[in-house]
């Protein structure tokens, strides 16, 4: 390691603040405003990973956001340990940990090395072709797969951080803080737009604010010094808001975009306590300016993924922002005049430059001359063909590129170096513009995809549009925002600039080689590790589209999307297949530009409100008398209440047995109520039910079932007649949303001219089923003044009611088969009126009973429940329940469907009761039922859909569908299970008291 | 997300709204009078259609109002809302 790797020069580095962190294990040394790559590169660490597939030895590359190689775990086996993290966006802070992943036992040491060696059969489509026959083999294949592949590990425990979600609403939003951002965002403030400016960077200025040298001026000033004034002056704006270290992740359609704020990253753990730590933005912009400028293409190459090979831009950046040499001794190898830039940084510093080479010929360009006065030596029409060096570049070979830059001529010269910076010009960034919908452009003078087309209020300015020069990206930035917000005065009278680089470029996707294709590793896509001769073999094999050739490579698809190289890709299918680059169009860019942590997805989603519950007004009586409880929708019902140690087996035996033999109390609330009213209610239920409804006089109740136009039975439920134009629906609780939809839809677009108004009244009530023989005694208790005569009130009506003054509606109705009434009451009161009931019970045994009871009561009788005895493919002839569908009406909904060709065949599946050989045996919901186990293969006939051991019946019951079912009372047929084979036979589905005596008896 | 403008409340999120499928397909009158062919055709068959397509939309986290929208699919380009019972504003 060498001391002088770092010049303390940069102003944007405090070097009284010096700050220890960790990397696999060692401490090291930074300075605040130092990221983890920097700080890595001012300590000589240059090796920070094994590559995805061959595991070769890999480097920091860039120093930004579009970094493939540096991708490392933050505080591992931590709580707050994140995988997939780019070392070029972590800004350091005293007790960081980081370590690289994907390399087992250590970087400098790697077992999954040997896949380097082994490459000649690890060519593209390895996995595919191998490991996919046979398929029985996957599951062992998978194991060692995914142990050698590693990318980073997920943490084992919650997170501890707190993120949120904020909507965020601006005229103008403008995206980077570039020289162009910078500049729009000051003209949008100024004419009174309120203006929204984020970076994902923690400064602002892009890469301009560390622009100092000569060859660049704007008004006669050195970049940076002209543009920090205008920070400075920005910063004063009151409409503009400036945000940093927020990352635009998605642009979706209608301009509205998601962004990530980072709050705490760069802190101190110890000082992220209590504070939000990432926090996700949903912009609704109405104007969008897209300045994101663009990204250094690196050259394809023979080993062109060596530790110390890193983007020209990148080491100028490590120069005059961090103060930090990548090496001592550097080589350049361009195709453009940036690399020069770079050049001219090093030189400033005193850092030796071995050698520039560059793949044009003919250059004429000021900033070139003064590089070569420095006694440089350039290669002019030159390539590098290999390099050299293990961990560490060490060496070079370069040759004379042929005229037509197709082949290479001449002998090979060998340079020694320990840092070599790669230009291969630059890429607009246009990931969020294609994101939102826009159209590319191929512009063939430079080989760059431009904006073409905006699907929304939006512009792209600076190099994102293509334009590089500085001149050319001040004047298009001034005149496309003045006409962009219809603007007159820009704020900017002139703006004079001088540049010394030339625009030129010589584009070559994939330089020659002295080797055979086959016998190189030129890499396209350094994360995922594919390679230049992946692609053409790929091609061989007959892909032609660029989306089928990504993803049989994996081009593009790591955790960066490729943003180096996706470029590289396109170039090498097009000059390969003989196309065009403009008629491949790019891959999809998708969301996120960078990657998103579920913290920052889920905001304040977690833990109880990850999902919403809903509790019905006794509920806490519920908790208080030791129920357990099922979700059923987003409702947490009691599903049974375990006495003394039973466990849910003897609690429901004992629950359903007292409901028959004495008194039980079921909480209903969570049934759907809809309030029905207006003249032509009657008129309207008799279209959405299978039954009639016009002669249900006033105080009656009626069971109603609803089908889909398809003839599928879709909800079920009593509706009661309130008053002449009143009625209440009920219907399933896990329906009730879905059925007010249905009843709506119906209402405003076939029926507007029904004169109906209906409200949802689920959540007003509390319902309270009291049944069993001592039902009319307790309730009789309860409310005193209602006569309960079969006279009075019989089965099927309802009655008005107080108790305690206070208002209620009592329903005779029942859903186990026993005399039963439900009391419905203004929800705050329904605690305390179950708790009368229970009181008033207390002589009978009143039994609270739950879901699972009321299931098996209601099997019982043979009732369904939507949802699980039926799914959508059951129509009402299927249940045999022909009864319900009313013959006379004209026309319901599904009506017609119950006769097309499909609904009346013989052997659609229809629900039957099962009765098992051996009573005490209890089928198993969801089990398949056949009749021949003998044939192969075995013909499934349906399956099990409710089973439970009858406590009142002594026996195991079931339903079940079973093809052509109707038919099949009392033939025997078999449920196959994993060790046996039960027998059962075919039965009425109603097992209890089928004349309904329980139901009529006299009490 | 769509911006949607709801004919009774304004523009709102596209999160408060609810797709229905495609508008102006009216429910036959008289279904008992359809043979299978013709009642599979108004139930089962749509069109689908790249480029500018009319459908229902319903604003249910809202109004609870259901409405047409005339939508490019191509580009989701929404050409017009206007109520149910009312004539497409654009062809
Ligand atoms: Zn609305």
């Amino acid at each position: 390691m060498s001391n002088n790797l770092r010049f303390k020069t940069s102003k944007f580095i405090d070097e009284t603040y010096r700050v220890s962190f960790k990397f696999n294990n060692k401490t090291y040394f930074g300075f605040k405003g130092d990221t983890l790559a920097s700080a890595l590169l001012a300590n000589g660490v240059h090796l920070v990973g094994r590559s995805f597939k061959y595991h070769r030895p890999r480097g920091i590359m860039t120093s930004g956001s579009e970094e493939p190689n540096a991708i490392i775990q933050l505080h591992d086996n931590s709580s707050r340990t994140e995988p997939n993290v780019r070392a070029t966006e972590v800004e350091i802070y005293e007790g960081l940990v980081a370590s690289s992943q994907n390399c087992w036992p250590s970087v400098n040491f790697d077992i999954g090395g040997i896949n380097n060696l082994l490459s000649p059969i690890l060519p593209a489509g390895f996995y595919y072709k191998t490991f996919m026959w046979p398929a029985s083999f996957w599951e062992k294949y998978e194991y060692f797969i995914r142990k050698s592949a590693g990318l980073g590990k997920s943490p084992k425990v919650a997170d501890p951080d707190i993120y949120e979600h904020k909507y965020v609403h601006c005229d103008v939003l403008v995206i980077g803080a570039g020289i162009s951002g910078i500049m729009a965002a000051k003209m949008a403030a100024k004419n009174g737009f309120k203006t929204l400016l984020v970076d994902e960077k923690s400064y602002l200025g892009g890469s301009s604010i560390y622009d100092n040298s000569e060859f660049s001026k704007i008004n006669n000033q050195i970049t940076s010094s002209w543009l920090e004034k205008e920070i400075n002056e920005i910063s004063k704006i009151e409409n503009l808001e400036i945000k940093t270290r927020t990352s635009v992740a998605a642009f979706h359609g209608y301009n509205f975009l998601l962004a990530r704020e980072n709050l705490t990253d760069h802190l101190p753990i110890n000082q992220r306590e209590n504070k939000v730590r990432q926090r996700l933005l949903k912009i609704r912009a109405k104007k969008v300016i897209t300045a994101t400028g663009s990204i250094e293409r690196p050259l394809i190459f023979d080993n062109n993924d060596r530790p110390g090979i890193l983007l020209s831009s990148a080491i100028k950046k490590y120069i005059d922002l961090y103060g930090v040499a990548c090496g001592e001794n550097n080589i350049l190898f361009t195709n453009n005049d940036t690399a020069y830039e770079t050049a001219i940084s090093l030189i400033q510093r005193g850092i030796k430059i071995n050698a520039i080479i560059d793949n044009r010929e003919q250059i004429d360009s000021k900033i070139l001359y003064e590089v070569e006065k420095n006694n440089i030596k350039i290669y002019k029409g030159y390539t590098v063909v290999d390099t050299y060096g293990y961990r560490r570049i060490n060496k070079i070979s370069i040759m004379k590129l042929s005229k037509d830059g197709q082949t290479v001529i001449g002998d090979k010269t060998k340079l020694n170096c320990d840092c070599l910076g790669v230009s291969g010009g630059w890429t607009p960034a246009v990931h969020l513009f294609t994101q939102s919908g826009g159209k590319l452009k191929f512009r063939e003078e430079d080989q760059v995809f431009i904006p073409d087309v905006y699907p929304s209020d939006q512009i792209s300015i600076g190099s994102c549009n293509g334009d590089f020069g500085l001149e050319e990206i001040i004047k298009n930035t001034l005149s496309s925002i003045k006409k962009f917000l219809d603007i007159d005065n820009s704020e900017y009278k002139t703006v004079e600039t001088i540049s010394g680089l030339n625009q030129s470029k010589r584009n070559i996707w994939l330089l020659p080689s002295d080797k055979s294709i086959g016998k190189t590793k030129s890499f396209v896509d350094y994360q995922n590790d594919a390679t230049a001769k992946d692609i053409k073999l790929a091609l061989r094999e007959g892909f032609r589209s660029i989306e089928h050739v990504k993803r049989y490579t994996t081009t593009g698809m790591g955790t960066d999307q490729g943003k180096l190289g996706n470029m590289h890709a396109l170039g090498i299918i097009s000059e390969t297949a003989g196309t065009k680059m403009g008629e491949h169009g790019t891959t999809t860019f998708r969301p996120p530009y960078t990657p998103l942590t579920f913290g920052t997805i889920v905001g304040r989603n977690v833990g109880e409100f990850f999902d919403i519950f809903r509790r019905t007004p006794i509920h806490d009586w519920h908790v208080a008398n030791n129920a357990e409880f099922e979700n059923v929708g987003q409702w947490k019902r009691a599903w049974y209440y375990p006495k003394d140690n039973e466990n849910m087996h003897q609690a429901v035996q004992r629950e359903s047995k007292a409901a028959r033999d004495s008194a039980g109390i079921l909480d209903a609330s969570t049934l759907g109520k809809i309030d029905i009213q207006g003249t032509d209610a009657s008129e309207f239920l008799n279209r959405v039910y299978t039954n009639a409804w016009s002669k249900l006089a006033v105080g009656k109740c009626r069971y109603g079932l609803m089908l889909n136009e398809d003839g599928m039975v879709y909800d079920d439920g009593v509706t009661t007649r309130l008053g002449e134009n009143h009625y209440i629906m009920t219907t399933t609780t896990g329906g009730a949303a879905n059925v007010l939809g249905k009843l709506e839809d119906y209402l405003q677009t076939e029926w507007p001219e029904l004169d109906v108004y209906l409200s949802s009244v689920t959540d007003h009530y509390a319902t309270i089923s009291v049944c069993g023989p001592n039902s009319k005694k307790i309730v009789s208790k309860v409310i005193p003044d209602l006569d309960l005569s079969d006279e009075k009130f019989p089965h099927m009506s309802f009655k008005n009611a107080k108790i305690d003054n206070i208002k209620c509606r009592v329903m005779r109705i029942s859903f186990t088969g026993e005399h039963s009434y439900e009391i419905n009451i203004q929800a705050n009161f329904g605690k305390s009126v179950w708790e009368k009931c229970m009181e008033a019970g207390k002589d009978f045994n009143i039994t609270p009973y739950g879901t699972e009871t009321m299931h098996l009561l209601r099997a019982e009788k043979g009732f369904i429940i939507v949802g699980q005895d039926t799914d959508a493919t059951l129509t009402p002839i299927d249940l045999q329940m022909d009864w319900i569908v009313s013959k006379k009406k004209y026309d319901f909904i599904g009506k017609r469907s119950l006769y097309r060709s499909d609904t009346i065949r013989e052997d659609r599946k229809q629900l039957v009761g099962l009765l098992t050989e051996n009573p005490e045996e209890v089928l198993e919901e969801g089990a398949q039922i056949v009749a021949d186990i003998k044939k192969s293969p075995i013909e499934m006939l349906g399956h099990v859909t409710s089973s439970y051991y009858s406590p009142n019946l002594k026996k195991s019951i079931a339903l079940g569908v079973v093809k052509g079912g109707k038919n099949m009372l009392g033939q025997k047929l078999i449920i196959p299970m994993e060790n046996k084979n039960i027998n059962v036979t075919v039965a009425d589905p109603v097992f209890l008291d089928k004349e309904g005596e329980r139901l009529n008896a006299k009490l | 997300m769509f911006l949607i403008n709801c004919p009774f409340c304004g523009e709102r999120e596209q999160s408060e709204f609810k797709a229905g499928g495609e508008a102006h397909i009216v429910r036959p009158k008289q279904p008992t009078e359809l043979s299978d062919d013709e009642w599979a055709e108004y139930l089962f068959m749509r069109k689908n259609i790249k480029g500018i397509q009319f459908e229902r939309w319903n604003h249910v986290h809202g109004c609870r109002k259901w409405f047409n929208m005339v939508r490019d699919t191509s580009n989701d380009q929404i050409k017009a809302v206007y109520k149910m019972g009312e004539k497409p504003p654009v062809k």
